[in-house]
């Protein structure tokens, strides 16, 4: 009977335990980002106007607005995502299925891509510099800038998206093929379409870890902060503008909170944006039951 | 069911069954057996492992075939080789010939996406994609290439029809065929292989997944499929077996290697097996 109530209270105190821990967890992780949420508000709410949202920057940036900024960080987006989609995918499909988890080619590829997700940005930034801006003649530009980026998100495209095909059950394939269906048109109809939701949580996880980027443009997209005439025009993206407004530029400090607090903003929107996009589809497909 | 005799979908429904088939055009009769997949001298290995060694079989037109038999002695493998899943399993090597309506399957000119059209199959647990219960249907059709609307939808309902499900799902065939119950989903599915218009149907026990009574409706629906095509059914219910299959093939381990050990009449490998372990296995004293 003893033995009985001390395991009873051990099993109580446990259990407390792991719930105190894993709310602290939780709540630790909240903190943090409403920390960094209230002090961008606190330091750029004041700051921020529709006019900061679509004038060129002036005088360093200490007066004018971001709207250069904003158009040149959406064209190098556009650029990395239009060149890393198609790639990262369609490697996807074929890693996962084409080629079976044991074959030499397929961990010749995800090795590889491992590899390219651990090195460093500022190498990528020289490899873009070297590669696209001198060897190839695309300058300081957009486009070079965009194709750096492209390169970095790779790994992180195919990784997810391979995880997400993975996630498909065979059995759909193998009655697919019962069916007489090809394998290309079970990846179009089945595949892909169920795979929707980790396909789109990658391409968020990717255009997240672009916009943050600021090494690897520095050295291919360059910082000029004049309106992009072209995609080879030199373009400065909102997180270089962050850097550079902080660090570079006395009395800087009110447009860097402000051009943080839009670029928090920006990547909420798109999140939220993208999540229910998602969610619609796959209702209208009644992919979700 | 007295198969002598031409059946029409009048004398089924007075049966007080809810399916309603349409026309039937029976196959020829059981008593007068006229091979439409012949199996001879079937080998099948994976790796190192014999799975099948040396069957040799007949399936007649229009009847069903049970094949019966403990586990892991080569009747699931046996059903893939017919219509060329088998070809997805990697280190899987099949020696033996099977003809498909006296048309070898493995030959260089044999078409193996037609073969599938042709030898459709049902799995043990129903497969429904996670689509709405009109794409499921509509997706092999289109790949098949039927694009028409209209014929699609035709097609659909009438296959629904045969399996006696479009009176349960006409109003909602735009919801998630996940929703459907799993009787409803194995039904589905026997539906969306029969929506190819196949000859030939493989079962792999359709009804072990289902609760007695689904099983019993899929059980109906199977006899009910008789004669308009022909059906090989794997199952590990030996009264099932007795109650639908004009033939039954009896499969059993023999050091470590599927053999086929008696085949015949359904009634005859009930009733009178000339095998000892054929008996023992119906008897229930091995296996």
């Amino acid at each position: 009977m003893l033995k009985i109530n001390a395991m009873r209270w051990r099993h109580f105190y446990l259990d407390r335990l792991v719930q105190i821990f894993v709310y602290l967890a939780v709540l630790t992780i909240c903190a943090v980002f409403l920390w960094i949420l209230i002090d961008l508000l606190r330091g750029g709410f004041a700051h921020l106007s529709w006019n900061f949202l679509i004038e060129s920057p002036r005088d360093a940036g200490r007066a004018g607005g971001i709207g250069s900024i904003l158009v040149s960080t959406i064209l190098i987006l556009l650029v990395a995502l239009g060149a890393a989609l198609p790639l990262a995918w369609t490697t996807a499909a074929l890693l996962a299925e084409y080629v079976s988890t044991t074959s030499k080619f397929g961990i010749v590829v995800r090795y590889s891509l491992q590899v390219l997700a651990g090195v460093p940005s500022i190498v990528f930034g020289l490899f873009g510099n070297a590669f696209f801006s001198i060897y190839l003649g695309l300058g300081f530009s957009i486009l070079s800038g965009g194709l750096t980026l492209a390169c970095m998100l790779l790994p992180i495209l195919v990784s997810t998206a391979e995880a997400g095909l993975r996630a498909v059950p065979d059995s759909y394939r193998l009655s697919a093929t019962a069916l007489g269906m090809s394998r290309a048109a079970t990846l179009i109809h089945l595949s892909l379409p169920i795979a929707v939701p980790t396909l789109a949580a990658g391409l968020l996880l990717g255009i997240g870890r672009a916009v943050a980027e600021t090494a690897a443009l520095l050295f291919t997209s360059g910082y000029v902060d004049r309106m992009p005439g072209s995609l080879l025009d030199s373009g400065r993206t909102l997180a270089l503008h962050i850097f550079d407004l902080s660090m570079n530029v006395p009395g800087g400090d009110a447009p860097a909170y402000a051009s943080a607090l839009v670029l928090v903003a920006m990547l909420l929107c798109i999140n939220i944006f993208a999540m229910k996009l998602v969610q619609d589809w796959q209702r209208r497909r009644t992919i979700l039951e | 069911m007295n198969l002598n005799k031409p059946v029409t979908a009048q004398a089924i429904s007075d049966k007080g069954s809810s399916f309603t088939l349409g026309p039937l055009q029976m196959g020829p009769v059981c008593c007068d057996p006229q091979p439409v997949i012949e199996v001879e001298n079937l080998s099948l290995r994976y790796g190192d492992k014999t799975a099948l060694d040396k069957v040799t079989l007949d399936i007649y037109r229009g009847c069903i075939t049970a094949l019966i038999g403990p586990s892991g002695c080569g009747k699931t493998s046996f059903l893939s080789a017919i219509n060329r899943l088998t070809d997805l399993i990697p280190n899987c090597v099949i020696g033996g010939r099977i003809r498909v309506d006296g048309q070898d399957i493995h030959t260089a000119e044999s078409n193996v996406q037609t073969l599938r059209r042709k030898v459709g199959m049902v799995f043990q647990k129903p497969i429904p994609f996670p689509l709405s219960i009109r794409r499921n249907l509509s997706l092999p059709l289109r790949e098949q290439g039927v694009t028409r609307r209209s014929e699609i939808d035709a097609i659909s309902e009438q296959v629904l029809r045969d399996v006696g499900l479009w009176d349960e799902v006409c109003d909602r065939l735009d919801t998630a065929a996940l929703n459907l119950s799993g009787g409803q989903q194995q039904r589905l599915c026997i539906a969306r292989a029969l929506a190819l218009n196949p000859q030939i149907l493989l079962m792999d026990e359709p009804c072990s997944a289902l609760d007695p009574i689904a099983s019993g409706v899929v059980e109906d629906l199977i006899s009910h499929l008789r004669g308009r095509y022909t059906i090989v059914i794997v199952t590990h219910n030996l009264a099932q077996a007795r109650r639908i299959a004009n033939y039954a093939a009896f499969f059993w381990v023999k050091e470590r290697a599927g053999h086929l050990v008696e085949f015949g009449r359904c009634q005859h490998i009930f009733e009178s097996p000339t095998h000892q372990l054929t008996a023992a296995y119906i008897s229930g004293a091995r296996g």
